[in-house]
């Protein structure tokens, strides 16, 4: 398969601060592409450098083979969308027209793209509103059809579901899986969110300290045991403990302060497991379900992420969970309510 | 109609507010710029830079009307023009008077757009240059506000045009000038004309530029 952009020996430094440390990668055509890795690591950075907006220190980029030197036209192959959404402060329309003039389509071209791009992430009708009062939800996804109007052959998105609820997520999730089977888009992703890692993506490259500790197809990176992978500093509950195959198909984990955990796994002795924040459920009274994982425990913190809220919750082990902010609303929780976690044998992955 | 033209009072209207009209779109040419560079560019003494203008806002008008005054007069620095008495003396010094403001204001109405703005039109293709005007457009609002903020100062300003004007009848007098004069002499009704009009004009500009920044979003 022919290389769409390749770095070379990058290396991106900030005054005192490294970071990316020589780090060479090679983007094929039509994958898509993962870039994992702790806050910090360098994953915005690369993808700034791809995007053309930083130069790095030093280094080379190719595109399609050809030595990139003038990134004011280099700019026009490839284009970005930010974690923290960025809008004009103006309609919705002309957002995501912005990048169309600059290419001097005339107007019924821009119109027609931007139906398009609209359409795309379920916003037709939107046009005319001011995009800065639409939801935080809704805000990413006008930054997303901005983009995807151009139609541009790399696509680089920064964390681009952070933060937002569940149906915004799956909008964005599979907008960007149809971008790329229908248009051949190459896209290039940053994400803390495995479960995308693992499901919607081709390569995994795992980044650490502004350099490339692996690479690899999701399974090999996520499923494989991994030592880089473990000190994955954002991983939010993550529990050791010694496993013990019980009944065909699950195991219990007993987490070292005798907090089990049941796991739809087959591994015994000792092992490192995560749940995600959002498959964890937070109910005021015990429920009766399916889910194998039931804590009792009281909230320690709340943290607001505009849309979503992510609690810590003590329940013998500090658990993190992420509820929307509607929901957080309704049931009238705050720190120091007494709440129940409930999750499914199958949500507990193993590192 | 050719009394209304002829009427005193809507002749120091009018020249009242092309003095000062024109004083604040002569300051705009140098101060509008001024003030992007130093809110877009970072470079050595870009504080110190922004703390003259800062502290420049609270001139004094009848301090600076005075040094205007010992530079413009027979026997100053700038005598040989000949611009004292005059409506064009008025003019360069009420452009001085607004300039901090213009650029005070131009400079946080740009450093206030959110620093990603420049490089989300990079990414969607811009060069340097329009990437710099996307800010400029983000700031439209803050850059508007500092030009009218402007004017409204020097229309109501009296030191200066008093100082380099002299407030001389059907030449110089502005409507700040004639108000001050015209208390002294007892014409009170006359003054509050004057006063009822200049406060009309600083309202209504005021509020049609509230009116226009709703519109241009």
């Amino acid at each position: 398969m022919k290389t769409l952009i390749e770095l070379k020996k990058i290396k991106k430094s900030y005054k005192e601060i490294t970071a990316l440390d020589d780090v060479s990668l090679k983007i094929r055509e039509k994958e898509i592409f993962t870039v994992v890795g702790p806050n910090g690591s360098g994953k915005t950075t690369m993808l700034k450098i791809m995007a053309f907006i930083d130069e790095p220190t030093s280094g080379e980029v190719f595109f399609y083979g050809e030595k990139i030197s003038n990134r004011n036209q280099a700019r026009k192959k490839s284009t970005m969308v930010f974690q923290k959404t960025t809008l004009f402060s103006t309609t919705v329309y002309k957002n995501v027209a912005y990048g169309l003039k600059l290419r001097g389509y005339s107007k019924k071209e821009t119109e027609e793209k931007v139906k398009e791009a609209l359409s795309l992430v379920k916003l037709v009708g939107y046009e005319k509103r001011l995009a800065k009062k639409l939801s935080g939800g809704e805000q990413q996804r006008v930054s997303l059809a901005r983009a995807l109007a151009l139609n541009t052959q790399l696509l680089l998105l920064d964390e681009p579901t952070a933060n937002l609820d569940p149906k915004n997520v799956s909008i964005i999730e599979e907008t960007i899986s149809r971008v790329n089977r229908e248009f051949k888009t190459t896209i290039v992703m940053a994400t803390h969110n495995m479960f995308q890692a693992e499901t919607l993506t081709n390569r995994v490259a795992l980044l650490l300290g502004g350099k490339i500790a692996q690479i690899g197809t999701p399974q090999e990176i996520l499923r494989g045991p991994s030592i880089n992978l473990a000190s994955f500093a954002r991983l939010e509950n993550v529990f050791s403990g010694k496993s013990k195959i019980v009944q065909e198909g699950t195991s219990v984990i007993v987490v070292d302060d005798g907090l089990k955990i049941e796991a739809a796994l087959k591994k015994s002795g000792k092992v490192t497991v995560f749940v995600r924040p959002e498959d964890i459920i937070v109910s005021k009274k015990i429920m009766s379900s399916s889910a194998r994982n039931v804590f009792k425990g009281k909230i320690v913190e709340v943290s607001d992420f505009g849309p979503v809220v992510k609690l810590r919750v003590d329940a013998g082990k500090d658990f993190v969970v992420q509820i929307t902010k509607r929901s957080f609303v309704e049931m009238q929780l705050n720190v120091g309510s007494t709440v129940f976690l409930t999750f499914k044998a199958s949500s507990v992955h193993l590192i | 109609m050719w009394e209304i033209l002829q009427n005193p009072i809507f002749q120091i209207t009018i020249r009242s507010l092309h003095i000062s009209g024109t004083a604040t779109l002569l300051s705009t040419l140098w101060s509008l710029p001024l003030g992007i560079l130093i809110g877009m560019k970072s470079f050595p003494g870009k504080q110190f830079a922004k703390g003259i203008f800062n502290a420049l806002l609270g001139m004094p008008t009848v301090a600076l009307g005075l040094i205007l005054y010992l530079l413009f007069s027979r026997t100053g620095a700038l005598g040989f023009l000949h611009l004292f008495p005059s409506p064009q003396a008025i003019i360069i010094g009420q452009a001085i008077l607004v300039t901090p403001i213009i650029v005070s204001l131009t400079t946080s109405a740009v450093e206030s757009v959110d620093p990603e703005i420049a490089d989300l039109a990079k990414t969607l293709g811009a060069s340097e240059l329009e990437a710099s005007l996307a800010v400029l457009r983000e700031s439209i609002g803050g850059v508007v506000l500092a030009i009218i903020a402007s004017f409204n100062r020097a229309i109501a300003e009296l030191g200066v045009a008093l100082a380099v004007g002299g407030n001389i009848r059907g030449f110089t007098q502005v409507l700040t000038t004639t108000i001050a004069l015209e208390v002294n002499r007892g014409k009170i009704e006359y003054s509050i004309h004057l006063m009822i009009i200049l406060l009309a004009i600083v309202f209504t500009i005021t509020l049609l530029t509230n009116l226009l920044q709703r519109r241009i979003k």
